[in-house]
C-alpha cells in the first residue's frame, strides 16, 4: 500500500461542544478519522464542594450534595446522610428508610432514561429517543415535585430521616407510574434494540474488558456491562435493600450496547423494587430525634450506595464541631471516566462520542 | 423546440440563479454599510471556533484521509456507467446481443471489484 | 430565440424560482412541525397561525445578523461557497416537468443533466469546509467528498433500470412511459436511488458532514447571517430537487386520477420529502466507514444486479408483449419479491464497518 506522509491533527472536543454533556474537554489527536491519542481535561466545573462543606453545619451540606450529580441528586443526599448517620450513630425510622429506597429507585429510572436518551442523541438520532425518554422522566419529576417542591435539586433527605412525610396524593400517582412504566420500557426496547444502525454503531465498539474495568475500579452499569456482578445494593446492603427481591443485570461483552442494555434492564428491576417498597411501606415517623446542631463524636465514617452511575461514597471526618472536618466524595463517574482513553483509542471520531455517552457522566460530579 | 434553445434557457437560468444567490449576500453587505446590520469584528469574534479553546497547530495540513481507494473505484465505475447510458437507450434495438455483451463488460469490471473487496480496499482502516 | 421563446423562458424562470422558494418555505415549516410531532412536541406555534410564518421571522432575523468572517479563513472561498452550494439545486429543477409540457427545457439527456448538476452542490460544501480554516469543517469537507464520490455510483446505476424500460433519457418521455409508477416495476432501483439521494443531499441518517454531536456543525460552522441562510436554503432546495426528481423517475410525475396534474406533482413531492423526514426522525447516524461500506458493499452490487434483471425482463417482455397484454404484471410481483429477498439475504453477507485500528 502506498504510504503518504500525513500529519496527525490535534483537535479540542470541548469544553463548548454539544456532546460532552457539559464542559468536559477531550484533547483528541487523530490521524484521518482514527483517534491515536486522547487526553481528558477535567475541572471546568470545579466549585470546591468538598472545601465548602467544611464551612457549613452538617445539615447545611445537604444542599451542596444536590449540586454534585444533578441528574440524580436524591442519591447524593442519601449517601451523605448515610455517612453522617453512621458517624453519629443515628437510627433512621423504618418509614424513612422505605421512602429513601423509593426515591433512590425513582432517581435511578429517571437518570437511566436520560443516559439512554443522550446516548442515542450522541449517535445522531435527532432527539426523538431523547424526547420519548423525557416523556417518562417528566412524570417522575412531577412526583419529586409533589414530595419536595423541587424538580432538580431536591434537598429532601435529612440526617436521621426525611425533611417531611410524603403528601397523600403521592402514592396513588407513583402506583400509576409503576403500573405503566414496564410498557414504556418495552416500547423503548421495540424502538431501539433491533435497530440495525444502532447495533452497527454499538456492538463490539468501545469494549471495556473485565480486567480493565476492575483495575480502574469502575462501578455501576459500566462495570456490570463488562460482566462483573458488583452492586452495592447486593454486596453491602444499606437502608432496607436486603428486604427486596431483585436481580442485577450483567452484560457480557462490555461494549456500548451492553452498557445500554444493562441500563434498560436496571430500569425494569427498579420498577420491581418500587412495587415491593410501596407494598411494604410502614406507617410512622419519618424523622429520628436529632439535635438541630449536630456534633458527631470525633472519628470518621464512610458510606457508599449504588447511585445510578456507580458506587457513590461519602467519607466524613468529624472533630466534634458543628461542621465536618473533612468531607471526601468518591464520585463514580470520575473514576469510570478514567477508562475513557483506553476505550476510544483506535476507534473513529464518531465512536469517541458514543463511548463517552455510554459511560454516562455528569460533570457536576466529575469536577465537584 | 430546438436543442440549442434548451441549453440557452438553462444558461440564462444559471445567470438568474447566480444573481439571486449573490443578491442574498450583497443585500446584507449593503445593509451593514448603511449601519442597519451591526459590523463590529474583534479578534475574539473572528477567531476560529474550536469549542472555546485556542486552535492547536494549523488546520491546513497533509490530512490522512483514507479514501483514495474509493476515489479510484469511483473513476472505474463512473466510466462504466458512462458506457451503460447509451447502451441502455439503445437496448431495445440491441436485443440479446446487447445484454450478453454488457454482461461480459461488467463481469470483467466486477472481477476487479471483487478483487478490491477481497484485498480489503473497501474497508476504511 | 424569438419573442415567444423569451416569454416561455421568463415564465418558467419565475415558476422555478417561485416553486423552489415556496417549497423551501413549506418544507422548512413541515419539517419542524412534523418532526415536532414525531418527538411528542408541538413544533413552532408562535409566529402566525400554527407557526406558518416562522420561516419569515427566521429570515428577518438571519438577514439582520452580523456577518462574521474568521480571520484565518480564505475570504474569497468563504464568500463564494454558499452561492456554489445553492445554485445547482435550482438548475436541477430546469428539467423537471411540473405537468405535461410544463418544463423549462426538455433536454434529450435530462437524467444525465440531473446527475451531473445535482452533485455540483458538493463543491460548494467542500469550498466552505476548506475555506473556513477550521478543523471540524475540514473533516466535514473530507467526509462530503468521500460520501458523494461513493454514492454517485449506485445512484447513477439505479437510473439505468429506468432508462432500459423507457429507452430515453428525457424526463418528459420517462413520465409518459410510466403506465404504473416505476416504483412498482423497479422497487430495488427506487430504494437504491432514494437512499443514494438521501446521502447526496446529506440528510439523516447520512448527515455525517453536519453531525452535530461529533463535528458540531461541520462545514457551516464558521458561517453566520445570510451566508449561513444560503446553505440552509441550499440544503432544502436540494431536498426539493431530489424529491422532484424521484417523483419524476419513480412515482410517475404529474400523472394521477381526478386531481389536476400539478397538484398530483406537489402531493408526490411532499410525500417523498415526508419519507426523508421519517428517516431523519427515527434513525441514528451511521459512522463514516459504515457509510462507505453501505454504498460499496450493499448498494453497488444490488444496483448492478438490478441493471441485468431489468435488461433480461425488457428482452423477455419485447417477445411476449403480444401474448401477455399491454402490461408486464408478472414482473411487478417478481421484482417486489426479489427486492425484498435480496435485501434481507445480501445484508447478512458482509460486515458493514471496520473495527478497532491498532495505533
Amino acid at each position: 500500500m502506498m504510504e503518504l506522509k500525513t500529519e496527525p491533527v490535534v483537535i479540542n472536543m470541548g469544553p463548548q461542544h454539544p456532546s460532552t454533556h457539559g464542559v468536559f474537554r477531550m484533547r483528541v489527536t487523530f490521524d484521518g478519522e482514527v483517534i491515536v491519542d486522547m487526553e481528558p481535561v477535567f475541572g471546568y466545573l470545579h466549585r470546591g464542594i468538598e472545601k465548602l462543606a467544611e464551612e457549613r453545619t452538617y445539615t447545611q451540606v445537604i444542599p451542596l450534595t444536590d449540586r454534585l450529580d444533578y441528574v440524580a441528586s436524591m442519591t447524593n443526599n442519601h449517601a451523605y446522610v448515610l455517612a453522617v448517620e453512621r458517624l453519629a450513630g443515628i437510627t433512621v425510622p423504618e418509614r424513612a428508610e422505605y421512602l429513601r429506597v423509593i426515591m433512590d429507585e425513582m432517581m435511578r429510572i429517571s437518570s437511566h432514561l436520560l443516559a439512554v436518551g443522550f446516548l442515542l442523541n450522541d449517535m445522531g438520532a435527532f432527539f426523538t429517543p431523547l424526547m420519548y425518554m423525557f416523556r417518562e422522566r417528566e412524570k417522575l419529576l412531577d412526583l419529586f415535585e409533589m414530595v419536595c417542591g423541587q424538580r432538580l435539586t431536591y434537598n429532601y433527605m435529612r440526617i436521621g430521616g426525611l425533611s417531611h412525610d410524603i403528601p397523600p396524593e403521592f402514592l396513588p400517582a407513583l402506583n400509576r407510574f409503576v403500573q405503566e412504566m414496564p410498557h414504556f420500557i418495552d416500547e423503548y426496547d421495540q424502538l431501539l434494540a433491533e435497530n440495525e444502525i444502532l447495533l452497527a454503531r454499538t456492538k463490539g465498539v468501545g469494549v471495556l474488558s473485565r480486567e480493565l474495568a476492575i483495575n480502574a475500579s469502575a462501578s455501576g452499569p459500566v462495570l456490570r456491562a463488562s460482566g462483573v456482578s458488583w452492586d452495592i445494593r447486593k454486596a453491602d446492603p444499606y437502608s432496607v435493600y436486603d428486604r427486596f427481591k431483585f436481580q442485577v443485570p450483567i452484560g457480557t461483552a462490555g461494549d456500548i450496547y451492553d452498557r445500554y442494555w444493562v441500563r434498560i434492564q436496571e430500569m425494569r428491576h427498579s420498577v420491581r423494587i418500587l412495587e415491593q417498597a410501596i407494598k411494604g411501606l410502614p406507617s410512622g415517623e419519618v424523622m429520628a430525634k436529632v439535635p438541630p446542631l449536630l456534633r458527631p463524636p470525633q472519628g470518621e465514617a464512610y458510606a457508599h450506595i449504588e447511585s445510578p452511575r456507580g458506587e457513590l461514597g461519602f467519607y466524613v471526618v468529624s472533630d466534634n464541631s458543628i461542621a465536618p472536618y473533612r468531607l471526601h466524595i468518591r464520585a463514580p463517574t470520575f473514576i469510570n471516566l478514567t477508562t475513557l482513553r483506553d476505550l476510544v483509542i483506535g476507534w473513529k471520531l464518531a465512536d469517541a462520542v458514543a463511548v463517552f455517552g455510554s459511560i454516562d457522566i455528569v460533570l457536576g460530579e466529575v469536577d465537584r | 423546440m430546438q436543442l440549442e434553445a434548451n441549453y440557452g434557457y438553462i444558461a440564462l437560468l444559471l445567470i438568474v440563479a447566480i444573481i439571486f444567490a449573490a443578491s442574498l449576500i450583497i443585500i446584507p453587505f449593503i445593509l451593514s454599510r448603511l449601519g442597519i446590520i451591526p459590523r463590529k469584528p474583534d479578534p475574539v469574534k473572528t477567531s476560529t471556533y474550536e469549542c472555546g479553546m485556542e486552535t492547536v497547530g494549523k488546520s491546513w495540513v497533509q490530512f490522512n484521509f483514507r479514501y483514495y481507494f474509493y476515489a479510484l473505484l469511483f473513476v472505474l465505475f463512473d466510466i462504466e456507467t458512462v458506457f451503460l447510458y447509451p447502451w441502455a437507450v439503445h437496448f431495445k434495438q440491441l436485443k440479446l446481443f446487447g445484454l450478453v455483451e454488457m454482461f461480459i463488460f461488467i463481469f470483467v469490471l466486477a472481477i476487479g471489484f471483487v478483487y478490491a473487496w477481497r484485498k480489503g480496499a473497501l474497508e476504511w482502516k | 430565440m424569438n419573442g415567444w421563446d423569451w416569454i416561455h423562458w421568463l415564465i418558467f424562470v419565475v415558476v422555478i424560482l417561485g416553486f423552489a422558494l415556496s417549497m423551501i418555505i413549506v418544507f422548512i415549516w413541515t419539517e419542524r412541525k412534523v418532526i415536532g410531532r414525531f418527538q411528542l412536541r408541538r413544533g413552532p406555534n408562535r409566529v402566525g397561525p400554527m407557526g406558518v410564518l416562522q420561516a419569515f421571522a427566521d429570515f428577518i432575523k438571519v438577514l439582520t445578523k452580523e456577518d462574521i468572517v474568521p480571520a484565518k479563513a480564505d475570504r474569497w472561498v468563504h464568500l463564494l461557497a454558499p452561492i456554489v452550494a445553492f445554485v445547482p439545486a435550482l438548475l436541477v429543477l430546469a428539467v423537471v416537468p411540473f405537468r405535461d409540457g410544463s418544463i423549462l427545457a426538455d433536454l434529450n439527456i435530462g437524467i444525465l443533466y440531473v446527475v451531473a448538476i445535482g452533485a455540483l452542490g458538493v463543491v460548494g460544501i467542500f469550498m466552505a469546509g476548506w475555506g473556513s480554516n477550521n478543523k471540524y469543517s475540514l473533516i466535514s469537507a473530507m467526509r462530503t467528498a468521500a460520501q458523494v464520490v461513493s454514492y454517485e455510483v449506485p445512484v447513477v446505476l439505479s437510473i439505468v433500470g429506468v432508462i432500459l424500460i423507457t429507452g430515453s433519457l428525457s424526463m418528459v418521455t420517462i413520465v409518459h412511459e410510466q403506465q404504473v409508477p416505476f416504483i412498482l416495476l423497479q422497487p430495488l432501483g427506487f430504494l437504491i436511488f432514494f437512499l443514494g439521494t438521501t446521502a447526496e443531499i446529506n440528510r439523516s441518517p447520512f448527515d455525517l458532514l453536519e453531525a452535530e454531536s461529533e463535528i458540531v456543525a461541520g462545514f457551516h460552522i464558521e458561517y453566520s447571517g445570510m451566508k449561513f441562510a444560503l446553505f440552509y436554503l441550499g440544503e432544502y432546495a436540494h431536498a426539493v430537487a431530489a424529491s422532484a426528481v424521484i417523483t419524476t423517475l419513480f412515482l410517475s410525475g404529474w400523472k394521477g386520477p381526478v386531481l389536476p396534474p400539478v397538484l398530483w406533482f406537489l402531493i408526490k413531492v411532499g410525500f417523498v420529502f415526508w419519507l426523508f423526514l421519517w428517516m431523519r426522525s427515527t434513525l441514528p447516524r451511521l459512522r463514516v466507514d459504515q457509510l462507505m461500506g453501505f454504498a460499496w458493499k450493499f448498494l453497488l452490487p444490488l444496483a448492478l444486479f438490478n441493471v441485468f434483471l431489468t435488461g433480461a425482463e425488457v428482452l423477455l417482455w419485447e417477445e411476449k408483449m403480444a401474448s401477455w397484454g399491454n402490461f408486464p404484471w408478472p414482473f411487478l410481483f417478481l421484482n417486489l419479491a426479489l427486492a425484498g429477498g435480496l435485501i434481507v439475504l445480501w445484508s447478512k453477507f458482509f460486515r458493514l464497518g471496520g473495527g478497532r485500528v491498532e495505533v
